[in-house]
C-alpha cells in the first residue's frame, strides 16, 4: 500500500466562495422578512374588521413625500458606494450624509403623522384593530429605519474622522444591503397600508 | 485498522501540547470569553444536557403525580407549571441548543475551516440562548416565590390565546414565557445566520456542496429553515406582549380580533420547528450508520434532495395541529395531503439508511446501537404521524395521550437516542478519551426498555381516551395500571440517563485514550488530533471526494474514481 496520496488529474484550480458578509446579511434579511410577513398577514387579515373607532379611510393620508425621500435614499446610498469604490472620499461622505438626511426626514414625517393620528384623530395602538395592526407594522418598520440610521451615522462619524478608506468598500456594501432591504420593506408596507387597506 | 496513521504531512500538528496553566479561574475565564467554535459547541452541549436533566426532573414529578388516580403529589397549579416548563425547556433549552452544539463543534472541522464564519456572533448567540434559559427559570422564584412555584409559565408551551390575555392570566407567568423565548430566539437567529454563512463560504478547497459530509448539509438546511421559522414565533410573541401591555387587540375577540390567529402563527413556527429539532438526529444517523456498517451512505444525492424537500414541505403542514378548530373541509383536506406528503422524503431517508446497512459489516458499538433503535422508533413515529394526519382520526385523538406518545416517539425515540449516539461518537474527538462501553451498554438497554415501557403503552392509554394536561383522573376510568406502568418506565429511563451522566464524568477522568481516529471514519474531523488544536488544521485541507480520509487511507482505491 503506497503511502503517497494520488490526486486525480484535473482537480480543483479555481476555488471561489461567496463573501461571508454578504451571505450573512442575506440571511438576516430573510429572517427579518419572515417577521414582517407575519405582521403584514395580521394587517391584511384584520382589514375592515375593526368593530368601532377610526377607519383607515377616515384618518390616513398617503405619505407621498416621505416615501419619495426614503426611496431616494436608496439611490443616494448607491451613489455613495460607487464613489467609495473609486476612492473619492469627499463625494462618498457627501452622498452618505444625504442618505442619512433623507432617512431622518422619513422618520420625522412618520412622527408627525403619528402625532396627528394620536392627538387629532384619537387613534392609538389600543383604540381598535386598525390601530393595533397599523402601529405595530409601521412601527416595526420605523424601528428598522432607526437601527439602520444609527449604523449609517456611525459610518459617517468614522468617515469624517478619516478612518474609512477604499478597502472598507465591501463592508459598506453589506450595510447598504440592509438599507436597501429597509426600503424594499417600506414599498410592501406602503402598498398594504395606504393602498390596499384604505 | 482502528487508529491508522495518515500520510498527511502538514495537516497534523506534531508539536507536543502546552502544559496547562492549571489555575481554575484562568480556565473558567477562558471558557467564558471564548469565541472558539469547539468550546462554544461544548458549552451548548453542556447547557442541553443540564436542561435535559432539569426537564427530566419535571416530567418525573408529573409521572409520579399521574401514577395513581386522585393523587395529590402536585397541586393542579404546580402541575400546570411543570408540564408547561417541561415542554418549553425541552424544545427551546435542549432541542435548539443541541442543533447548535453539533453544528458548532463538528461542521467547521468537517468542512476544513478554522472556525465558524462569525465567531463573535457565535459567542453572542450562545450567551443569549443561555440567558434566555436563566430568565425562563428565574420565573420559578421571581414573583410569588418557591411556594406555589412562583410565576413559572403555566399556559402550556403553546400559550394559546385567549388564555394568555391579561384578563385570564394575570401575573407574570406568560410574560416570562414570551420574553425568555424572545431572548433565546435572538440567539437562535444569530446561530442560524452563522451556520448558513459558514457552510456556504468557508469550505476548504475541493469540497463542493456535493462533496460535503451529510451532517454539514443537514445543518445547512436546518439553519436555513430556522431563519424563516424562529422569527414568526418572535413576531407572535411581540404581538402577545403588545396585547398584554399596550392594550393591543391582536388576539382579542371582543374587539374583533381572533384567538385563532395565534394558533396559526404559533404553528407556522411550531411545526417546522419540530423538523428543525429532528435534523440533527438525521445528521448523526447519516454519519454513524455508514461508518459502523463499513459502507458509504447509500444514495447521497437522494439524501440531500430529501432533506431539502422535507424542509420545504414542512412549511406547509402547520394546520394539522388545528384539525379540531373548525376549518373548512377544503382546508382540512389540504393539510391532510400536505402532511402525508412529508412522509415521502422522510421515507426515502429511512430506506437509504437501511440500504447502507444492507450488505455492510456492521459493528454494534454504542453509537450504532442507538442509531439502530432510532431507525425502528423513527419509523413507528412516522407511521403514527401519518395516522394522525387523517383528519377524522385526528378528531378522535386530538389532545389525547396518543398525540403525546407520537411526538415523544420522535423527540425521545429519535432525537434523544441519536443525541446519545452522537455524544458517544464524537466524545473521543472532543476529549481524547473513549466512553466506557460497559456503562454505555447499561445506559442503552435500560433507556431502550424504559422508553418502550412508557411510550408504547402511552399510545394505548390515548386510545382509551385519556386527555392531555389533566392533573389527575378518576379511579374507574380504566387507566390506573397503564399510568403506573408508564411512570415506572419513566423511572427506568431516568436511571439510564443518570448512568449516562456518570459515564460522561467517569470517561472524562479515566476513559481509554482515543487517538485521532478511533472509529476508522472517513470525514475530515477525524484527521485532527483528539482534541483538535485551537486552529483545527495546520494547513488547509484539499479534498477530492466525499470521503477524504478513505482516499488517504486507501490510495490504491480512492473514492474519486467512482464518484
Amino acid at each position: 500500500m503506497s503511502a503517497i496520496p494520488v490526486v486525480p488529474s484535473g482537480h480543483v484550480e479555481e476555488w471561489h466562495l461567496p463573501s461571508r458578509g454578504r451571505i450573512g446579511m442575506y440571511c438576516l434579511i430573510i429572517g427579518e422578512s419572515a417577521i414582517f410577513t407575519i405582521f403584514v398577514v395580521a394587517y391584511i387579515f384584520y382589514i375592515g374588521k375593526s368593530l368601532y373607532g377610526p377607519t383607515p379611510q377616515q384618518v390616513l393620508e398617503v405619505p407621498i413625500i416621505n416615501s419619495i425621500a426614503l426611496l431616494s435614499s436608496s439611490v443616494t446610498i448607491w451613489l455613495a458606494e460607487r464613489n467609495l469604490e473609486h476612492k473619492k472620499m469627499k463625494p462618498f461622505a457627501f452622498w452618505w450624509a444625504i442618505t442619512i438626511f433623507l432617512g431622518a426626514y422619513f422618520l420625522v414625517g412618520t412622527g408627525l403623522e403619528w402625532h396627528k393620528l394620536i392627538y387629532k384623530d384619537g387613534l392609538t395602538i389600543s383604540t381598535n384593530l386598525f390601530g393595533t395592526t397599523f402601529y405595530s407594522l409601521v412601527g416595526l418598520h420605523a424601528t428598522h429605519v432607526v437601527v439602520g440610521l444609527s449604523m449609517l451615522l456611525l459610518v459617517l462619524i468614522f468617515t469624517l474622522t478619516g478612518q474609512v478608506r477604499e478597502e472598507h468598500a465591501h463592508r459598506i456594501e453589506v450595510l447598504a444591503l440592509y438599507w436597501h432591504f429597509v426600503d424594499a420593506i417600506w414599498i410592501v408596507v406602503f402598498t398594504v397600508v395606504y393602498i390596499v387597506g384604505r | 485498522m482502528a487508529d491508522s496513521t495518515l500520510p498527511i504531512d502538514a495537516s497534523l500538528d506534531l508539536t507536543p501540547p502546552r502544559e496547562r496553566e492549571g489555575r481554575l479561574l484562568e480556565t473558567l475565564h477562558s471558557w467564558v470569553i471564548t469565541i472558539d467554535h469547539k468550546k462554544l459547541g461544548l458549552m451548548y452541549m453542556m447547557m442541553a444536557i443540564f436542561f435535559l436533566l432539569v426537564g427530566g426532573a419535571e416530567v418525573i414529578c408529573i409521572r409520579i403525580q399521574l401514577a395513581l388516580p386522585n393523587n395529590h403529589f402536585l397541586s393542579p397549579q404546580v402541575f400546570n407549571r411543570f408540564f408547561t416548563m417541561h415542554g418549553t425547556t425541552m424544545v427551546f433549552l435542549v432541542g435548539i441548543p443541541l442543533v447548535f452544539a453539533f453544528t458548532n463543534y463538528v461542521v467547521p472541522l468537517q468542512i476544513g475551516a478554522r472556525d465558524m464564519a462569525f465567531p463573535r456572533l457565535n459567542a453572542f448567540s450562545f450567551w443569549m440562548t443561555f440567558f434566555g434559559g436563566m430568565l425562563l427559570y428565574y420565573s420559578f422564584i421571581g414573583g410569588g416565590g418557591l411556594y406555589g412555584m412562583g410565576n413559572a409559565p403555566d399556559v402550556t408551551w403553546w400559550a394559546y390565546a385567549p388564555l394568555t390575555a391579561r384578563a385570564f392570566s394575570p401575573g407574570h407567568a406568560t410574560d416570562y414565557w414570551a420574553l425568555a423565548l424572545i431572548v433565546t430566539g435572538i440567539g437562535t437567529l444569530g446561530g442560524a445566520i452563522n451556520t448558513v454563512a459558514t457552510v456556504i463560504c468557508m469550505r476548504c478547497k475541493g469540497m463542493t456542496l456535493m462533496n460535503m459530509p451529510l451532517l454539514s448539509w443537514l445543518m445547512l438546511v436546518d439553519s436555513g429553515l430556522l431563519l424563516v421559522v424562529i422569527t414568526p414565533l418572535t413576531a407572535a410573541q411581540v404581538m402577545l406582549v403588545i396585547d398584554r401591555y399596550l392594550g393591543g387587540h391582536f388576539f382579542d375577540t371582543q374587539a374583533g380580533g381572533s384567538a385563532l390567529i395565534w394558533m396559526h402563527f404559533f404553528w407556522i413556527f411550531g411545526h417546522p420547528e419540530v423538523y428543525v429539532l429532528v435534523f440533527p438526529a438525521f445528521a448523526i444517523a447519516s454519519e454513524v450508520i455508514p461508518v459502523f456498517s463499513r459502507k458509504a451512505i447509500f444514495g447521497y444525492p437522494a439524501m440531500v434532495a430529501a432533506s431539502v424537500g422535507i424542509a420545504f414541505v414542512s412549511l406547509g403542514v402547520w394546520a394539522h395541529h388545528m384539525f379540531t378548530v373548525g376549518m373548512t373541509s377544503a382546508g382540512n383536506a389540504f393539510f391532510v395531503l400536505s402532511t402525508m406528503l412529508v412522509g415521502i422524503p422522510t421515507g426515502i431517508k429511512i430506506f437509504n439508511w437501511l440500504a447502507t446497512m444492507w450488505g455492510g459489516k456492521i459493528r454494534f458499538q454504542i453509537p450504532m446501537l442507538f442509531c439502530t433503535a432510532f431507525l425502528f422508533q423513527f419509523l413507528c413515529a412516522g407511521l403514527t404521524g401519518i395516522m394522525l394526519s387523517v383528519a377524522p382520526w385526528n378528531w378522535q385523538l386530538h389532545n389525547s395521550y396518543f398525540v403525546i406518545a407520537h411526538f415523544h416517539y420522535i423527540l425521545v425515540g429519535a432525537i434523544v437516542f441519536n443525541t446519545f449516539a452522537g455524544i458517544y461518537y464524537w466524545f473521543p474527538k472532543a476529549t481524547g478519551r473513549m466512553m466506557n462501553e460497559t456503562l454505555g451498554k447499561w445506559h442503552f438497554w435500560l433507556f431502550f426498555i424504559g422508553f418502550h415501557m412508557t411510550f408504547d403503552i402511552m399510545h394505548y392509554v390515548g386510545f382509551l381516551g385519556m386527555p392531555r394536561w389533566i392533573y389527575t383522573y378518576q379511579a374507574d376510568r380504566g387507566w390506573n395500571h397503564l399510568n403506573l406502568f408508564i411512570s415506572i418506565g419513566g423511572i427506568v429511563q431516568a436511571i439510564a440517563v443518570l448512568i449516562f451522566a456518570y459515564n460522561l464524568i467517569w470517561s472524562l477522568l479515566r476513559g481509554k485514550i482515543a487517538g485521532n481516529d478511533p472509529w476508522d471514519a472517513w470525514t475530515l474531523e477525524w484527521s485532527t488530533s483528539s482534541p483538535p488544536p485551537d486552529y483545527n488544521f495546520a494547513t488547509e485541507p484539499v479534498v477530492y471526494s466525499r470521503r477524504p480520509l478513505w482516499d488517504l487511507k486507501h490510495p490504491e482505491d480512492p473514492d474519486w474514481k467512482y464518484e
